[in-house]
């Protein structure tokens, strides 16, 4: 997540003859200008992120929600793995806590994130960054942290690029579940395997290279097992902390100077 | 079939509970910096749940399948990281395991 760091503070010290990287967000703005920016850089990001959201309302109407409770769900989370991993654990009766439990899990990384917009967003009034911050994704957090690192003191980007992936995820949602309603037997059409499919794009999308294999090694072999020892669903939780747990034993600590491609 | 609008009280109560857990982690990062000191082992844990939660959910159900679903599973991951487009790689793979299923 460091990437770009470099260029960017050296492009600020030479504006602002400072190194601290906090210092250089004193003047951050709240503007209906900072949001149109937002929203307008948003729409490419989220026309793509729509394609995920169909994908979402097909899945969420397979296991059983209508289109309202999908809709609900994609406008109160606004959070796409965790969703379409809470949609596949769905059952009657719902398995409420291992549904929150794997929710949590898989969102623990916004915390880091949040975190990460901490410099700028601690010039704004509280109102403004905690309503900023339910509208945050992987997506428009991305564009808004190079938007920051470029020396942009729009502090309303985040919630303008927020609102349009929002909405469009919203739509997204409304059309997939109204569409999944019509389909018939999935297996049929070998769509039994799309879900599978789903997941192993989205882990290509989290793969970090060679640093991800260890951790993933972890949970899909206590995934496995865990899954042939323990009922319910709790090996995917088991899996996950697993991969967290020796990730933990074995992190090397990362060089100063390491470069990693842009995302 | 359900009523497309249909709102079940108990399906609400659950999103709601996941909108909350997850606010809660968009929130809290801003929140406790400063407050709380991780470590960048306990970050680097924290970072790969999201991935190890998804081979955690993928890896059984590969394990159990055959192989139309390996083969399938490869295609799909070559197509993701070549495109990185969600609907091909979907595409690719729906199509093998199809192919596969009706050949073997």
């Amino acid at each position: 997540m460091s990437e770009g760091d470099a260029s960017a503070e050296q492009r600020d010290a030479a504006e602002t003859a400072a190194t601290d990287p906090d210092s250089d967000a004193q003047s951050v703005t709240f503007t209906a200008a900072g949001f149109r920016q937002g929203f307008l850089a948003g729409v490419p990001v989220a026309i793509g992120v729509a394609g995920y959201g169909v994908v979402f309302g097909v899945v969420a109407s397979r296991a059983g929600l209508s289109v309202a409770e999908a809709a609900l769900m994609s406008a109160t989370v606004l959070a796409g793995a965790a969703q379409l991993v809470a949609v596949e654990l769905w059952a009657d009766p719902i398995p409420a806590v291992a549904v929150v439990t794997t929710t949590a899990v898989v969102n623990l990384r916004y915390v880091l994130m949040g975190a990460a917009l901490r410099p700028w967003f601690r010039e704004l009034t509280p109102g403004q960054a905690y309503s900023s911050v339910f509208f945050f994704a992987d997506e428009n957090w991305a564009l808004t942290m190079a938007s920051f690192r470029d020396g942009d003191t729009q502090g309303a980007y985040l919630l303008g690029s927020g609102v349009v992936l929002w909405l469009l995820w919203i739509a997204a949602t409304v059309v997939g579940a109204t569409a999944g309603d019509l389909v018939g037997d999935p297996a049929q059409y070998g769509l039994d395997f799309a879900v599978t499919a789903i997941f192993l794009t989205l882990a290509a999308g989290f793969w970090q290279g060679r640093e991800s294999l260890r951790p993933w090694i972890a949970a899909a072999s206590v995934a496995v097992a865990a899954n042939a020892l323990l009922p319910g669903q709790w090996y995917i939780i088991g899996g996950a902390l697993a991969g967290a747990a020796v990730e933990i034993a074995t992190h090397e600590s990362e060089g100063p100077t390491e470069v990693t491609a842009g995302d | 079939m359900i009523d497309s609008l249909s709102l079940d009280p108990t399906v609400v109560a659950v999103i709601l509970a996941m909108a909350a857990v997850t606010y809660a982690t968009k929130a809290s990062g801003l929140w406790a910096v400063g407050r709380v000191d991780l470590s960048e082992r306990m970050e680097a844990g924290i970072d790969v749940l999201p991935g190890a939660v998804i081979v955690s959910f993928v890896a059984p159900a590969l394990a159990n399948g055959g192989v139309p679903e390996w083969v399938a599973a490869a295609a799909t991951l070559a197509t993701a990281r070549k495109t990185g487009n969600l609907l091909a790689s979907l595409a690719v793979g729906v199509g093998v395991v199809l192919a596969f299923r009706n050949v073997l």
